[in-house]
Order: structure tokens, then C-alpha cells, then sequence
């Protein structure tokens, strides 16, 4: 079985976020970048997968020079290799657009990534790229099953799941709990530096949108402190300051 | 140019966010027209029009009956070739989300997600998207002709002054390819208040030291007709369904009014709820770094606060 694993290249979630140029680019300096915490559970569970079935596993990534310390934990996780298309991913279309140029080529029967990248929460690139290769999408997926050419997984809805089947080739979103994140090991770290990474040319710059600028969240004004003898006046200031209940 | 809204419909009857992203796509352009697909209340039908879509294009064909993301992206790409309109709106969900990602592929449209404001006045379509799970804003411009939104909760206010809705029989190619997906079954909470819609949630951390102790959370929860989330360890010790749990890689809610009780605020956490309108913490360690993001506080035990603050709720709401 082939499975090609798409991570992203995000900011860790402690990250402070700022932004720089007069608020039109976000501000790198001393971020620590992370493969996107849904992305790891993605490329777990297509670790567990290759242990069971067999096949090989191919990490994708979309970004500049700067990426490859995190593909390289990809590949020092379980992946066998790595493609990085050389460009800034600057929409979700556009990355969608060279996942799926890739994975035509490939003819892989997987395509796993996260249910979002955790930088711009679009939740967009694996439904798109399913519509581009013309096959199914699911997200976001808590299991996944392949029993034969089947693909068995829960897809989390609001207020509970769905249980759903689907042939081979599919892309899933994934989320916990469909593998326990993986922390490579020794082996894996040194094989790591030698499985091969191609780095390959954008198909398109074809891009929807642009970003015009960035704001940051405003600040709160600070917490009132209520007496926790004083609940009735906590409930005061709930409906009649706050106005939300 | 006129607007395409799409209607998610729930246990038969159509989403808030959904009456949301009507008054929001009015606003845009005053041609409206919605999609539903399955039976509609009267009611139901009544608040469309008010919420201002001028048409409703119904599908009550059978293979539609079911919820299917790639059915409806197909029914909905149709209708905006039908209607001529430039822009979908879509609240964003599950399903919503899905749509819209295909959808946006079959029109050749821009896609811009969790928007959270109307389209600015100045020149092109440019409007503001949550971005980092909630910590900052994109201004984001869409570079083509039209365009497909998903909105975040609370993006626009429902109207409640619209006209009666023109009803349309509306019935879409049935592409085969369109239903590979099989759904097997589901599982639903019924009757309860759902998480991500709630405009009230009462979430519960670890200082609630055990999963019989949720009732105080529960109690709470039904006082305010709110929903109950909680934080990743209770989720993780399985005190607590997944489904519940708030923050960077669980649900991100944006209520009205979030509660956290007994949680101190890891910014994991943190990052699920900050789009919250306001945020009331209960904690007894006045140290939590919680507290620097709530609006209201009380240092205290949960589990004698609980109590009186749900007796106080039911004293004063009746």
C-alpha cells in the first residue's frame, strides 16, 4: 500500500504570535516550528498502518528550504521518503494544487494529513485536493480501517460520529485519537539524515487569495474578581453587565 | 452580484449558524437565495424569509436526504450557475467545511474560511479570517470573481425584518461518483445542547478531581440551558467523551459566555476558547494563568462555589 502523508511546517502551540512589516507578515523570530500536531497523527497512523499491511510511506511538504528539519522528522518517524515542493504556501489552493499534481503521480491509495493546519485553521486543503483528483474526502477522521480496498473510519460530526466506508483512493483529515503520536526513536533519527527527499519545482502559482494584513487578537481588559460568597451578585453582573444570560 | 446561502439542517430543523450566514449573505447583496436539502418546517420557512433570502431552492429528491458533502458541493456548484451568484456562504461545521472545499474546486472560486466580518467598503472582496486557532486575523482578499465563505459563530447577527421567502422545486443532477462515501451509521446525542453551537458553555478541568463530581458541572450547565465541554486531561483519563474536549486540537467554540471551572488555562486550552465574547473562571488557585484571560473571576472552591452560583442562577433566571 501506498500512502502519501501531507505535513505542514506551523509555529509549536506555545508559540508567541506577532506580526511584522506593518502587520503583513508574520514575525519568525525565535519560533520553534513543529509538523502540525493533526499532520503527526496523520503520519502515526500511516506508521501502523505500513507495520500491518506493508507498503511505503512518502511525507509531502510545501515550503522553502527552511521545512526540511521538519520533514526530516517525518521521515526519522516512519517515513521511507519525503517530497518538499520549493515554494511558500501561500493559499490553501495553491497547496492543494501541488499536493494533487503528486499524487497523480504517485498513485498512491492513501492520502492522509490533518483535519487543519494549526497556523490558518482553513480545514480546506484535503477536501480540495479530493475534488482535484476527482476521489472521496473525509473529515475529520477519529479511526481508520483498511479491510481489503475498504477504508473503515469515524468521522467526528457535531454532538457524536458518523461510521462510514469508502474505496480506495481517498484523502482523510485526521484528528486524535486515530494513532498515539509517535516520538522517533535513535534508529530512525540516524536513517532519517539518508532517506531521500526530493525537492521538487511548483506545478502552478495559481493563488485565490492574498492576505492584505494581519491583526492580533485585542488584549482583555482585565479579570473582576467576585467574592465566591457572593454568587447572586456574580449573576448580576452576568445578565445585566455582560448581557449573556 | 446575488449570494447562494447553504442550510444545514439538523435533526429537522435548520441550524442557528445557518439563519447566521443568510443575514450575513443579505448583507453582501440583498438576491439571496438559500439551499435546503430535506423536509423544512413552517416555521422553519418563515425564518428564512425574515433572515432575508429572497428564494429558496428546495431538494427534497431522495438520494439527497442524507447528509453528503460531495452530493451537495455537486447541487450547490449547480445552483450557482443557476442563479448567478458570486458568492456562497456556508456557516462552518463539519459538513459545511467540506462543501465548501469542493465546491470552491468545482467553481474555480477562492475559498476563505472561519471569516468572522462583512466585506470591508474598500476596493475588492477582502474580509477578516480567524487565523493561528484564534490568536490573530488575516485581512483576506479573494483574487477571483466569485467566492466561497464559511463563516465562524457569530459573524453576523440574525435579521429578523425580511420578507417571505419565493419557494423553488430544485432538483439536481444525481452524479454517481458523489455517493462512494457509504455512511454506515451514527451516533448522536440526542436532546442534549450541542457543543459547538452553544451560546453558553460549562467546562470542567482536572480540579474537578473525578468524573463523579460532573453533575456540579452538569447542574450548572442545565441552570443556564449551556452546554458542558472540558479540558484535554479529562478528555485523555476518559473522564469525559472526546467530543467535549475544548482547546488546540478538540473543539474551538466561540459562546457568548465560556466556564471554566477547575482549569488552569494552558494555552492549548486557552486557544480553543479565546474568540469566546466572555470568559468567567472558577479556580481556587489565584495563580492560574487563566485568570489573565477571563473577564470575570472567582477564587474559590469549585465544589462549594458550584453549588451556590447554580442556586443563584436558578434564584435570578427563575
Amino acid at each position: 500500500m501506498k500512502i502519501l502523508v501531507c505535513i505542514t511546517h506551523v509555529p509549536d502551540t506555545t508559540a508567541r504570535i506577532a506580526f511584522t512589516d506593518n502587520n503583513t507578515r508574520f514575525d519568525k523570530t525565535g519560533v520553534q516550528y513543529i509538523i502540525g500536531p493533526y499532520d503527526d497523527y496523520a503520519l502515526a497512523r500511516a506508521v501502523e498502518l505500513k507495520e500491518q499491511l506493508g507498503g511505503s510511506i512518502t511525507a509531502l511538504n510545501v515550503g522553502g528550504s527552511e521545512t526540511e528539519p521538519t520533514i526530516r522528522k517525518a521521515l526519522a518517524i516512519g517515513a521511507d521518503d519525503a517530497v518538499r515542493v520549493d515554494a511558500e504556501p501561500t493559499d490553501s489552493f495553491f497547496v492543494a494544487n501541488q499536493i494533487a499534481h503528486v499524487a497523480r503521480d504517485g498513485h498512491y491509495d492513501l492520502i492522509l494529513m490533518g483535519r487543519e493546519s494549526i497556523d490558518y485553521n482553513g480545514g480546506q486543503v484535503h477536501g480540495m485536493v479530493g475534488e482535484l483528483l476527482g476521489i472521496p474526502s473525509v473529515s475529520p477522521v477519529m479511526t481508520l480501517i483498511v479491510e481489503g480496498q475498504k477504508v473503515k473510519m469515524t468521522r467526528e460530526i457535531e454532538g457524536g460520529k458518523e461510521f462510514v466506508e469508502a474505496d480506495m483512493p481517498l484523502v482523510a483529515g485526521c484528528q486524535e485519537p486515530i494513532a498515539e503520536w509517535k516520538i522517533p526513536n535513535m534508529r530512525g533519527i540516524m536513517s532519517a539524515r539518508t532517506k531521500p527527499l526530493h525537492v521538487v519545482a511548483p506545478v502552478s502559482d495559481e493563488q485565490r487569495t492574498h492576505v492584505g494584513s494581519y491583526e492580533l487578537l485585542p488584549p482583555k481588559a482585565g479579570v473582576k474578581l467576585v467574592d465566591p460568597n457572593d454568587m447572586a451578585g456574580l449573576v448580576n453582573l452576568l445578565k445585566n453587565e455582560a448581557k449573556v444570560i | 452580484m446575488a449570494t447562494l446561502v447553504f442550510l444545514e439542517i439538523d435533526e429537522g430543523s435548520v441550524k442557528k449558524s445557518s439563519f447566521e450566514a443568510i443575514s450575513y449573505a443579505s448583507a453582501i447583496n440583498a438576491e439571496t437565495t438559500a439551499v435546503a436539502f430535506g423536509d423544512l418546517s413552517a416555521d422553519d420557512l418563515a425564518k428564512i424569509g425574515k433572515a432575508g433570502a429572497t428564494k429558496l431552492l428546495h431538494v427534497t429528491d431522495a438520494p439527497f436526504a442524507q447528509p453528503n458533502s460531495m452530493a451537495y458541493a455537486s447541487a450547490l456548484a449547480e445552483a450557482m450557475e443557476k442563479t448567478g451568484a458570486d458568492t456562497l456562504v456556508l456557516a462552518k461545521s463539519s459538513l459545511g467545511d467540506a462543501i465548501a472545499a469542493r465546491t470552491s474546486v468545482k467553481l474555480s472560486a477562492s475559498l476563505i474560511s472561519n471569516v468572522t466580518s462583512l466585506p470591508g467598503e474598500e476596493g475588492g472582496f477582502s474580509v477578516r479570517k480567524s487565523i493561528y486557532t484564534g490568536k490573530a486575523f488575516a485581512n483576506t482578499q479573494s483574487v477571483t470573481s466569485r467566492r466561497v465563505l464559511t463563516l465562524r459563530k457569530n459573524a453576523a447577527l440574525i435579521r429578523e425584518d425580511g420578507q417571505t421567502v419565493a419557494v423553488e422545486g430544485f432538483q439536481p443532477t444525481v452524479r454517481d461518483a458523489d455517493f462512494n462515501v457509504k455512511v454506515l451509521s451514527r451516533e448522536k446525542a440526542t436532546g442534549e445542547i450541542l457543543l459547538p453551537e452553544a451560546d453558553i458553555v460549562v467546562s470542567g478541568g482536572r480540579g474537578m478531581k473525578g468524573p463523579e463530581n460532573w453533575n456540579l458541572i452538569e447542574g450548572l450547565a442545565q441552570a443556564l440551558g449551556a452546554a458542558t465541554g472540558c479540558s484535554k486531561p479529562v478528555s485523555d483519563m476518559d473522564w469525559r467523551p472526546h467530543r467535549e474536549h475544548v482547546g488546540q486540537t478538540g473543539l474551538k467554540v466561540a459562546p457568548s459566555l465560556y466556564i471554566a471551572v477547575g482549569i488552569s488555562g494552558a494555552i492549548q486550552h486557552l486557544a480553543g476558547v479565546n474568540s469566546s465574547k466572555y470568559i468567567l473562571v472558577i479556580n481556587k488557585d489565584p495563580e492560574a494563568p487563566f485568570f489573565k484571560a477571563a473577564d470575570y473571576g472567582v477564587v474559590g472552591d469549585a465544589f462549594e462555589v458550584l453549588p451556590r452560583l447554580t442556586e443563584a442562577v436558578k434564584a435570578q433566571l427563575g
